[in-house]
């Protein structure tokens, strides 16, 4: 299979590149990493006028620390996501479940900007991002703005961003005592979440003091098991009060029925893999 | 049209293409290089693999524009001076081929695997295989042609200090190869 | 003394071999179908039906001609003068209904990828960009999906002409299967489901065509080339020349590097003529290459059966009688042996088992889907899967251990050569050895006993263990018993060895390997018999200029028909070698000895001849035997006087968690009996590959329509081919019982794992779940399905509650 034509633009810089997809208008894209991208072309899902490639900007590889926030540039890699040694020390959640996206050639390509401008609800990094309470910054031609990930994501492959702005950075709230877990579901090792799980949890002793649980692929966006993040909440670290709570994780959610699962088949795995995540974040045996 | 320069296995090329051209189709229909072969449309198989500044991509899913000023290794690249590489020499072996369509794929994703993880267990070698897919061999002959060529390279390492580290036909890789993976240019 | 003698004879064969084919594959010097170019190429692509069924009210590819570099566009009308009906080689009853086959579809489409239109462009990206420029006004018309509605009187109709939807009825019965019920302590009925798979070939198919003028590399001669990536070069040029009306002899067909087929290269396709007949109106090359979700509508599928079977037995468990009766999915069109593909099964159901009675019947029915054809196996995995599933179940019913119950009625090996109840004459096997060492490799009684300790646990994560045996008839066939069956062409094979002056060799095989191996097995086979060096034999194939005769490969058949064919005519080299030695040795042809590639005269150890003298003065021919022809090349076309019967024993542990509903395969074991075996460590791979592509049926692939008729698993991100990460290690051996109907004592292994491993995968999952109260799961056994199985158990329970 095979694109249809159209134009192309290699900005090197992040003026630049915002300049860039300004005059292309309503029909200009980024191109990120392209894993998402290139074969929605390649099928002709997708026929914008003009890719902007914004993978010669260097100041969006890059990766630093900025107070108690860790920011990452959106052209960081899948794979420097996973084997950066800040990223791995104040977000091992992220650089966990991103080493589950896919297949090693992808994650060499993809990048997390990439990912999460796509919106995928079924991609992993959205609840991931969505369970840290991240920020994202984005830059157009009104300047920069810094969205809240709650915020970000609008609708099945629908951000917040505008046709005119490019995600440049993600700021990860630094998280080194807290307990993490991705649990990803999917029928083959390349597959997309049937489902997913992404648990965050700090312990008080005895006691969880705070849970945050983002849902892969549970919705038309991904969504936070918020009753089940309020039911955690000073809960008794043990596996009965684990199980009780995981029971509420699909609340409000609506996850879609498809060649890979039912709805409901697809609540039931939020509730098992919540219980699982969560016991494994609060370090608790998941048998 | 777009400019380019890509240098591939070594060699490098100028040309013009249409900013659509996919990597693997520049490749094949413009170099001639058809030894990288194609599998599918949706990025799943891993048939078209190449390594590209020191990293291993499947090429149907990046346009020839992105490789501008890049390196480009394919599997007929590796042969330096007609001496196969290791995990061209294990693939032979341990019979892990039969029609041998996924091989250039199966190999350039394993020699990735190698160069960040020289001693894998052969589940971490299922798992850095799993974006690469045989129909033919049921995968355990990869396996053991993998650990097989990885033992090899340890053993020529220790041997031969450097041989492995530029395997014969990385020469025309330009960055990367030594786990810099940074900003790239 | 003997036994060394046999050693010595057999140097290659029997030998694990490295292959020769490697060396290109390896280092990315291949010849695929499309890697290859010739001056003016013009680049085909196809524009496709987007709806199951449908009224084409109109069609206008103009627009798309005018678009730049494109040289022409064509509909289904401009091109139906020259393009015959596709074929069906296997009118499997004389009243079957057998509907056209257009090509290019002309008024009608009857599945979601139909060819409506055909654009040639000067590169592959503008043929591309052209065939959103042709205009297509559909009338959609109902779609014809469920096989057992679709035989209902008021069904829409997917060929109105032929006033119904039922292809044909077929039956084969044996013995009073009534009379067996009545006398049966336990019938038992089971209904499964043979889901629909794609063969997936890694290489998609592709086909160049150079017509006359132009010439290809190497031919200048005034005739079509046709390159495919094909299993059967020589049925392709048969089956061209009549879609085409091209003669036979100004068609050459060439299967380059082909890689892959498991059947789905066994075919005559549409594109391979349409590239034909343009290369003919525009005399130049053109080059067709489908991209893998255009393939998954277009290259034929496979499977896709409802099995109803019914097994009558004592209450010992021994078997009476078996019921079969299939509805087997043609989709929209008959392809090459589309309707044969359930009768290959029909003969298998009764497995390896004797019983007295056995009726079967397979209704094939048209649907508006891809059309179905051979993939790997071809209706004997349907078989086995479902005696093998019904024995676990009949065992189950009678508190059987099911390896207890298998033993009680299959064959013992004092009974071959044994002619079962289908018919079929198994001529050797034993299935005791077999199955004792998978049984003692597989730890089944220690997996047995912690199986009971978990259940008694209550465990979530279940242990299951699973058994499949099976045999298999391969080889296709006697060409007398394909004629009854109303197979149109033979199962001979065609070999020729040719000794060259310089004493090495050239084998011409009319098998087309395409990742099997066969340069590799027929060199290990013609050095033994010729006794020359392995290095120096060459095998030439799949081209059917230099092979000119062949009936390919396909049906595990390539080994027992072909490599024999090359063994025989080998020897019938050595027999006329033998005749020139004792001339030139002044020896009688009795006194001579013949070993390791030399003649030398009994009792006088230093006259000796070698086969390469022999063919050197065969070549130079100054002095021959009086009235001998000056070669000592030959010929065999070989007819197998039977089917080969391989046999094995598969045993699987699965681990079934019960919350999330996922399988994982904990451990696999099989012992084939491929009887003699040519080179070990390529059955070893023969065997891997097929548990693969079996355990990958019971767990994970299924081309899913939806109610319109569309396939949904599209592309290779929805229908889930299993990577390395996704399947375990197998534990493999071999029992040897030779084969007493060829020569080598071989018997086919192509398909043997595929056959076995499905039932066996599928009876673990149940075998884990059985203690819930669960008898069956539909494959693929995917998690959320083991999940609702779990969930309706427990319903059920506690409804009885």
């Amino acid at each position: 299979m095979i694109p249809a034509a159209f134009d192309y633009a290699r900005p090197t810089t992040v003026d630049e590149a915002v300049r860039a997809l300004a005059e292309g208008g309503e029909e200009a894209k980024v191109l990120a990493g392209g894993q998402s991208l290139l074969p929605m072309l390649k099928l002709r899902l997708a026929f914008p006028e003009l890719l902007v490639d914004v993978g010669r900007v260097p100041e969006l590889r890059v990766i630093r620390e900025d107070g108690e926030m860790l920011a990452i540039g959106a052209m960081v890699s899948h794979h420097d996501v996973i084997h950066d040694p800040l990223i791995r020390r104040h977000a091992g959640l992220l650089s966990a479940a991103t080493a589950t996206v896919a297949d090693p050639a992808v994650r060499h390509r993809g990048t997390i900007g990439g990912s999460l401008s796509h919106g995928d609800p079924a991609g992993d990094l959205p609840s991931v991002i969505l369970a840290l309470d991240a920020e994202l910054v984005a830059r157009g031609p009104q300047g920069r703005r810094t969205i809240a990930a709650r915020d970000f994501f609008v609708d099945y492959l629908q951000t917040a961003l505008r046709p005119d702005e490019l995600l440049v950075e993600v700021r990860v709230p630094k998280m080194a005592d807290w307990g993490f877990r991705y649990e990803k579901f999917n029928r083959v090792a390349q597959a997309w979440a049937v489902v997913g799980v992404a648990a965050a949890v700090r312990r008080d002793d005895g006691h969880i003091a705070e849970a945050r649980i983002g849902l892969t692929n549970m919705g038309t966006t991904p969504l936070r098991a918020s009753a089940c993040e309020a039911a955690l909440a000073g809960a008794d670290a043990s596996t009965e009060a684990v199980a009780q709570a995981a029971d509420s994780a699909a609340e409000s959610t609506r996850p879609a029925s498809d060649l890979s699962a039912s709805s409901e088949y697809r609540e039931h795995l939020a509730r098992v893999l919540t219980r699982r995540a969560v016991l494994a974040a609060t370090d608790l045996d998941v048998r | 049209m777009a400019h380019i320069s890509v240098t591939v296995d070594g060699t490098v090329y100028d040309d013009d293409v249409e900013p659509r051209l996919l990597l693997v189709h520049y490749l094949r229909d413009r170099l001639g290089l058809t030894g990288t072969p194609i599998g599918c449309d949706t990025g799943n198989c891993g048939a078209c693999t190449v390594d590209l500044d020191g990293e291993s991509v499947k090429s149907c899913s990046v346009l020839a524009v992105q490789a501008d000023g890049c390196a480009v290794t394919t599997v007929q690249g590796l042969t330096g001076d007609g001496e196969w590489h290791p995990l061209q020499k294990a693939f032979h072996e341990q019979h892990a081929l039969q029609c041998g369509y996924c091989t250039p794929g199966m190999i350039m994703a394993a020699r990735d695997l190698l160069r960040e993880n020289p001693d894998p267990t052969p589940e971490e070698v299922r798992h850095a295989l799993e974006g690469n897919l045989c129909r033919c061999t049921g995968y355990q002959n990869i396996v053991r042609a993998v650990l097989a060529a990885a033992a090899e390279m340890r053993r020529r390492t220790i041997h031969e200090p450097g041989a492995v580290r530029q395997p014969a036909g990385a020469a025309g890789t330009a960055a990367g190869t030594a786990g810099g993976r940074g900003p790239r240019r | 003394m003997t036994e060394q003698l046999a050693a010595r004879e057999t140097r290659e064969v029997g030998r694990p071999r490295t292959r020769k084919e490697d060396a290109r594959l390896v280092t990315g010097r291949t010849t695929w179908t499309d890697n290859i170019t010739a001056p003016g190429l013009l680049h085909m692509a196809i524009l496709r039906s987007p709806m199951a069924h449908a009224r084409i009210e109109h069609i206008d590819v103009g627009p798309a001609g005018e678009r730049p570099g494109v040289i022409a566009a064509f509909s289904g009308r401009d091109l139906a003068d020259e393009l015959g009906s596709l074929p069906c080689a296997w009118p499997v009853t004389a009243d079957m209904v057998h509907p056209d086959h257009p090509p290019l579809a002309v008024d009608e489409v009857r599945y979601a990828g139909d060819p409506v239109a055909v654009v040639v462009a000067r590169d592959r990206y503008a043929a591309a960009d052209a065939l959103e420029a042709v205009e297509v006004d559909y009338e959609p018309l109902p779609p014809v999906l469920d096989l057992e509605a679709a035989l209902a009187e008021d069904s829409p109709l997917v060929h109105s002409d032929a006033g119904t939807n039922r292809c044909y009825t077929w039956p084969l019965t044996e013995g009073d299967y009534e009379g067996a019920m009545a006398r049966a302590d336990v019938v038992l009925r089971r209904r499964y489901t043979q889901q629909r798979l794609i063969p997936n070939a890694m290489e998609p198919r592709a086909v160049v065509v150079t017509p006359p003028s132009t010439g290809s590399a190497g031919s200048a001669a005034d005739e079509y080339t046709v390159y495919s990536a094909t299993q059967v070069p020589h049925i392709l040029r048969i089956m061209l020349s009549q879609v085409t009306r091209v003669p036979e002899q100004k068609i050459r067909v060439i299967a380059p590097d082909v890689g892959g087929g498991f059947g789905s290269k066994l075919q005559v396709y549409g594109e391979e003529a349409l590239a034909l007949v343009l290369a003919r109106r525009l005399g130049r090359p053109v080059k067709w290459t489908e991209s893998r979700s255009e393939g998954y509508q277009a290259t034929h599928h496979g499977r896709g059966q409802i099995q109803d079977i019914e097994i009558a037995a004592t209450k010992e468990g021994k078997l009476l009688g078996l019921k079969v009766d299939l509805l087997a999915d043609m989709g929209a069109y008959l392809m090459l042996v589309t309707p044969g593909v359930p009768l290959l099964g029909a003969f298998m159901y009764p497995g390896i088992y004797k019983m007295d009675a056995y009726a079967f019947r397979c209704t094939g029915v048209f649907t508006t889907r891809t059309p179905t054809d051979a993939y790997r196996g071809a209706g004997r995995p349907e078989a086995t899967f479902a005696i093998e599933r019904t024995m676990d179940e009949l065992a189950a019913e009678l508190g059987l251990d099911p390896v207890e119950l298998r033993r009680r009625n299959w064959i013992g090996r004092e009974e071959f050569p044994y002619t079962t109840i289908a018919g079929l004459t198994y001529d050797s096997g034993d299935y005791d050895a077999a199955t004792d060492r998978a049984l003692a490799l597989f730890g089944y009684d220690d997996l047995r006993a912690e199986q009971r300790q978990r259940n008694a646990m209550g465990d979530r994560v279940r242990l299951g263990i699973g058994m499949s045996t099976y045999t298999e008839m391969c080889g296709l066939a006697p060409s007398r018993l394909l004629g009854e069956l109303r197979y149109a062409a033979g199962g001979w094979e065609a070999a020729s060895v040719r000794m060259l002056p310089t004493g090495t060799v050239e084998v011409v095989t009319g098998t087309s390997p395409h990742g099997q191996g066969h340069v590799t097995c027929w060199s290990q086979i013609a050095a033994d018999v010729l006794g020359v060096p392995f290095e120096d034999v060459e095998v030439v194939h799949g081209d059917t200029r230099t092979a000119p005769q062949g009936m390919d490969t396909y049906g595990s058949r390539s080994l027992v028909v072909g490599g024999i064919a090359v063994h025989q005519a080998a020897r019938r080299v050595v027999a006329k070698a033998r005749k020139i030695a004792a001339h030139l040795l002044e020896a009688d042809e009795d006194d001579l000895q013949f070993a390791q590639g030399t003649f030398s005269v009994k009792g006088s150890p230093e006259a000796r001849r070698t086969i390469q003298e022999v063919a050197f003065a065969a070549f130079a021919s100054h002095d021959l035997p009086e009235g001998m022809e000056p070669t000592i090349n030959a010929e065999c076309v070989l007819d197998p006087e039977n089917f080969s019967f391989p046999h094995g024993t598969h045993l699987c542990a699965v681990e079934v968690d019960t919350e999330t509903g996922r399988a994982r395969i904990r451990s696999y074991v099989c012992v084939d009996d491929v009887g003699k075996v040519v080179n070990p460590m390529i059955v070893e791979g023969q065997v891997h590959g097929g548990i693969a592509q079996g355990i990958a049926q019971a767990l994970y692939e299924e081309a899913v329509y939806d109610a319109d008729g569309n396939l949904i698993s599209g592309t290779m991100a929805d229908y889930l081919v299993p990577s390395a990460a996704d399947l375990p290690d197998f534990v493999t051996d071999r029992t040897e019982t030779p084969a007493t109907t060829n020569p080598l004592g071989v018997k086919g292994v192509g398909e043997a794992g595929t056959i076995a491993s499905t039932p066996a995968v599928v009876n673990a999952v149940v075998d884990a779940l059985r203690p819930l109260g669960i008898t069956d799961v539909p494959m693929p056994c995917t998690p959320e399905r083991i999940w609702r199985a779990v969930m309706d158990a427990q319903e059920a329970e506690e409804g009885a509650q």
